[in-house]
């Protein structure tokens, strides 16, 4: 049976691993590679590493970070962060990256998503959306949150897939950092209409969260970070936790 | 030992070598004959598109040269699917080493998602090692097509239907899953294919 997926997230400044807390008041926690090689260690099933990076000169190193931590694990992992063009993504593949993710580039440029599936297939294509309660919608930003967009969150999902995009993940700016479980009514919805795997992201706090994203979120895989990086909940624990009320996960 | 990973459009070369690197082997990705017949060994990689996967092969000659090899060979993901006869993907004629169709996974409700993307276990059709030896573990997947049963499935994975997980027939092997993704369990899986008395 196809195991539910534990994703630590590492969010990368300058070569560097930060999070942020509802998206601002960045902290450094540690080097990539080392926490990368760690979580596969500790039974992560995939990784995401977000490159906050500003500018193209800084974003160099994340080429050769990309590099480094594919010679370093063995477990697949996404790079987001900064992908506008095709070449950008073909960079990242030929360095050792399995997937990227695409968020306020396809918003700007949706094209791209069909480019990128028709170039690498739908299996490179993450469509990442941030998205939070507004009047009774679900209203997609961009740029980390900060921007505004004329698109909602299921039609925007579903346009993504149509596009091409092999994985959705949804975060909620609503749950993010607030450690109070998931979007569940959002990802369930996102599980109805859509055909492609959902990641869900934003709220995780503690183990019941997980059960609750992957029993009534219906979600594919869960994404965290700061739980993780702190080490708040361990992902064995967490992984023997998720067995025992019968949510099937790849144990080491 | 030498191992000649063929080089084509299909994509993350990287983790393979690097994997096989990791096992003490020295790697050459190469599209040339003589590198191709050479190696002890050969790894026929792949995550892409079949239908220009097949075009590159095609003009490389490769489509001819892969099913002569007579060391042992070991497809994976979009390898696999090339070794069959055909593929729905791009509607294609595959190499025709294993005598099966390659499908694309039809969702049979809205819990099962296309790509079947993540962790799933392997059921071995006969017993031996390596049903012992990997039975419960839980392999990496990535695909949207699929290769029906046939008389050379060595293991099934169930998703949305039986299908198969690995071929093998006489020195040519096949992982639908990416060993090189698969953590430790796929490192010993690789080992295992590199160290076999052919």
């Amino acid at each position: 049976m196809l195991a539910k997926r534990i994703i630590p997230c590492l969010d990368i400044k300058d070569g560097q691993t930060v999070k942020g807390i509802h998206f601002e008041g960045i902290k450094a926690v540690g080097d990539p590679v080392e926490l990368a090689k760690w979580y596969s260690e500790e039974g992560a099933d995939e990784l995401v590493l977000l490159d906050i990076t500003a500018t193209q000169e800084a974003r160099k190193t994340t080429k050769e970070l990309v590099k480094r931590i594919a010679s370093e694990i063995n477990i697949p992992f996404t790079i987001g962060g900064g992908i506008s063009t095709v070449e950008d993504a073909a960079i990242l593949l030929a360095h050792g990256a399995d997937k990227v993710s695409i968020n306020s580039s396809a918003i700007k440029n949706p094209g791209l998503i069909n480019l990128l599936a028709t170039r690498f297939g739908s299996q490179f294509v993450v469509v990442a959306i941030d998205a939070r309660q507004e009047n009774g919608q679900w209203a997609v930003k961009s740029a980390g949150g900060r921007i505004d967009t004329d698109k909602e969150l299921f039609s925007w999902a579903k346009e993504a897939e149509e596009r091409g995009a092999g994985e959705i993940l949804f975060t909620s700016m609503d749950h993010d950092g607030t450690k109070g479980g998931f979007a569940n009514e959002a990802l369930r919805r996102l599980h109805d209409i859509l055909t492609i795997p959902v990641i869900a992201s934003g709220g995780a706090g503690c183990q019941e969260d997980f059960v609750d994203t992957f029993v009534e979120g219906k979600a594919d895989a869960a994404l965290a970070a700061s739980i993780f990086h702190y080490k708040e909940v361990a992902i064995p624990d967490l992984k023997s936790y998720l067995k025992q009320n019968n949510v099937p996960v790849r144990t080491l | 030992m030498k191992i000649a990973i063929i080089k084509y459009n299909g994509g993350n070369i990287f983790s393979v070598q690097e994997t096989l690197k990791r096992l003490g082997t020295e790697t050459i990705v190469t599209d040339h004959y003589e590198q191709i017949c050479s190696a002890d060994r050969v790894i026929f990689p792949g995550v892409g598109q079949a239908k220009s996967a097949m075009d590159y092969l095609r003009e490389h000659q490769l489509d001819k040269i892969i099913p002569q090899l007579q060391q042992p060979v070991l497809g994976i993901c979009l390898g696999l699917q090339l070794m069959c006869q055909h593929s729905e993907e791009g509607d294609i004629k595959g190499l025709g080493i294993f005598d099966t169709h390659v499908k694309r996974f039809i969702p049979q409700d809205s819990e099962t998602k296309v790509p079947h993307m993540g962790w799933n276990q392997l059921n071995f059709s006969n017993d031996g090692v390596w049903k012992t030896q990997f039975e419960q573990e839980y392999l990496y997947f990535v695909h949207s097509y699929y290769a029906e049963l046939c008389n050379s499935t060595f293991a099934s994975c169930h998703y949305a239907n039986n299908f198969s997980a690995m071929l093998k027939k006489e020195n040519f092997w096949a992982m639908q899953f990416h060993p090189e993704k698969s953590g430790k369990v796929g490192s010993i899986m690789l080992n295992q294919f590199l160290n076999q008395t052919p």
